[in-house]
């Protein structure tokens, strides 16, 4: 009923070569991005979502003909929802290095006419915001009234307000941290030798042997899931439950929680790209803002000049919300607007996706405060 | 809890507070007192509230408000951060009261405190009676207070001289009317500017 409907992507090339923050420059680059709304004539209104992991361009509404491809964050997203497309130009891209559209390791590599495979580039939360900067510039936005993300979208949204500080008026960081903590690595690091140790990866050159590291990125997936979720509604939504009543002693599925994450695993590798997992789970590794600045949070947010809305989670232990109070504190420091919300909601990491009424009421409260 | 006295409370802490200073509102509530200061002051500041209603209700006035617990302390706000740091009719709700008042200071060069005497005459009387007193400086039943600390005007002033905190100026007031003499049995309310002893 307040679903921006039926949507479709859009496809843009830019031509310029980009030199990405590990070295290599990319001679030119596509992109994959949807809107919803309408662009005001002072182009005042417009909010980009930034997606995590395993998120893409398709941020609401749906495909024709496809009512099961509704997009990841509609709940969000919509006439009258918080983000509201009555009132914003809302913008979604697949980031580079993607395998919903935009060039990453499926692409053709013009050098040598094969998809790039493992010769693309491991690509920074600095390089995918550069490169929604120029997707920007084609839609005409020389400023963004917000920039939203959760998670790895949440560090987008911050990585704008410091790389791009007169391009962002709001930036809302949700359920984000300014950098991985060591364990957030290691689960990174596990599920990256998940995928590098299957005997079908052939070093990331697969589609040239014809083959897909299914069982490495299943396991990647299964290990991401864990750490998605709370104990608590683990134990709440599965607990012991048998899947069939009686114990195999043996090594089939016993338990529902066993079934639920080799089916979550199992559905990952029919859409997702097992070198874009690789990518994906290094620039999350990489991001730290503080580093150039010896580790000073604070003096590495001193040129934000945006507003700011920050929200965590209490059941979230993969970004937990003690590394969101850090981006508060720092951004107190710099005397920066700042609101924060700690959401009570039971589901982990992936309470930012829920349709939680609190949540989505101060995230409402929020964007209703935004000029346009 | 502001809202209980409306702009009386905000009008004497409004003249302790110069143009454009920094200001943290501990117990924030709605978030009123600082969009008053905001309009009448131009303070730049936050709201301090934990609890998720008034947040919201925080957020859609327009201030900025971040959801902390008092109770954990203030720990990752820098010293001297803020010129002023307010707990308006809050002080009486928090457990840990001498380390948040010392927190106060530390974070703020000077504390506004107020919260309502429970050393007023109409409470000495309902005690008296046998019942624990009701009243418009405490509204609550004893079963659903949020209030957790019981004090006078006289345990308060005792526990700023035992820890070494200033008190620079006292104000008192009954139903909005100042008081002047014996404010531990006529007022009930007290605010109170405190300063590093």
């Amino acid at each position: 009923m307040n679903s921006v409907g039926v949507v479709t992507p859009q496809r843009v090339a830019f031509d310029a070569p980009i030199a990405l923050r590990g070295g290599t420059t990319l001679p030119g680059f596509e992109l994959v991005y949807e809107t919803y709304g309408e662009l005001n004539a002072e182009g005042s209104n417009a909010v980009l979502v930034c997606h995590a992991l395993s998120g893409s361009h398709h941020v609401a509404g749906v495909y024709a003909g496809q009512p099961n491809s509704v997009g990841w964050w509609d709940n969000l997203v919509g006439p009258g929802k918080p983000l509201d497309t009555n009132r914003f130009f809302v913008v979604g891209v697949n980031n580079l290095g993607g395998c919903y559209g935009s060039t990453g390791p499926m692409s053709i590599n013009p050098a040598t006419g094969q998809p790039y495979g493992a010769d693309f580039p491991v690509v920074t939360v600095e390089d995918w915001v550069a490169v929604q900067a120029r997707l920007a510039d084609h839609l005409g936005i020389g400023c963004w009234a917000a920039v939203i993300g959760g998670s790895l979208g949440g560090m987008q949204a911050l990585e704008w307000t410091l790389q791009f500080p007169d391009r962002i008026r709001h930036a809302l960081v949700i359920a984000s941290a300014p950098k991985l903590s060591a364990q957030n690595i290691a689960f990174n690091e596990l599920a990256r030798q998940a995928i590098l140790s299957d005997p079908d990866f052939h070093g990331g050159h697969y589609y040239a042997h014809g083959t897909v590291p299914v069982r490495g990125l299943r396991l990647a997936r299964m290990v991401g899931h864990i750490t998605y979720l709370s104990d608590d509604q683990m134990a709440e939504k599965f607990g012991r439950e048998l899947k069939n009543g009686t114990l195999s002693y043996g090594y089939d599925t016993d338990f529902q929680i066993e079934s639920y994450l080799r089916y979550q695993g199992d559905k990952f590798t029919t859409y997702f790209d097992a070198n874009t997992y690789l990518i994906t789970t290094k620039a999350l590794d990489y991001f730290d803002p503080a580093r150039d600045y010896g580790g000073d949070l604070q003096a590495a947010l001193a040129r934000a000049k945006a507003s700011f809305f920050v929200a965590s989670f209490t059941t979230d232990w993969r970004f937990a919300p003690e590394r969101s109070r850090e981006i508060v504190y720092a951004l107190m420091h710099n005397g920066r607007d700042v609101s924060y919300a700690e959401i009570d909601c039971s589901a982990g990491h992936d309470s930012f996706l829920l349709d939680d009424a609190h949540y989505h009421a101060v995230v409402g409260a929020y964007l209703d405060r935004i000029e346009t | 809890m502001t809202e209980i006295f409306g702009r009386f409370d905000f009008d004497v802490i409004a003249r302790w507070i110069a143009p454009g200073e920094r200001v943290l509102d501990l117990g924030c509530g709605d978030g009123s007192l600082l969009k008053f200061l905001t309009a009448e002051k131009g303070i730049r500041g936050y709201g301090v509230d934990n609890a998720p209603e008034n947040v919201l209700a925080a957020i859609r006035n327009g201030v900025n408000v971040l959801q902390f617990d008092l109770e954990k302390g203030l720990a990752g706000v820098d010293d001297d951060a803020f010129d002023h740091v307010i707990m308006s009719l809050s002080l009486q709700t928090v457990r840990h009261t001498v380390p948040l008042v010392q927190e106060m200071l530390r974070v703020g060069h000077e504390a506004v405190v107020s919260f309502p005497n429970f050393g007023h005459r109409s409470h000495r009387e309902a005690i008296a009676k046998g019942r624990m007193p009701v009243s418009e400086a405490l509204p609550y039943q004893w079963y659903d207070s949020p209030n957790v600390r019981f004090f006078t005007i006289a345990d308060f002033e005792a526990l700023c001289t035992d820890n070494g905190i200033e008190v620079r100026e006292g104000l008192f007031f009954d139903e909005g009317r100042a008081v002047v003499d014996d404010p531990n049995l006529n007022a009930d309310v007290a605010l109170y500017r405190l300063g590093r002893g």
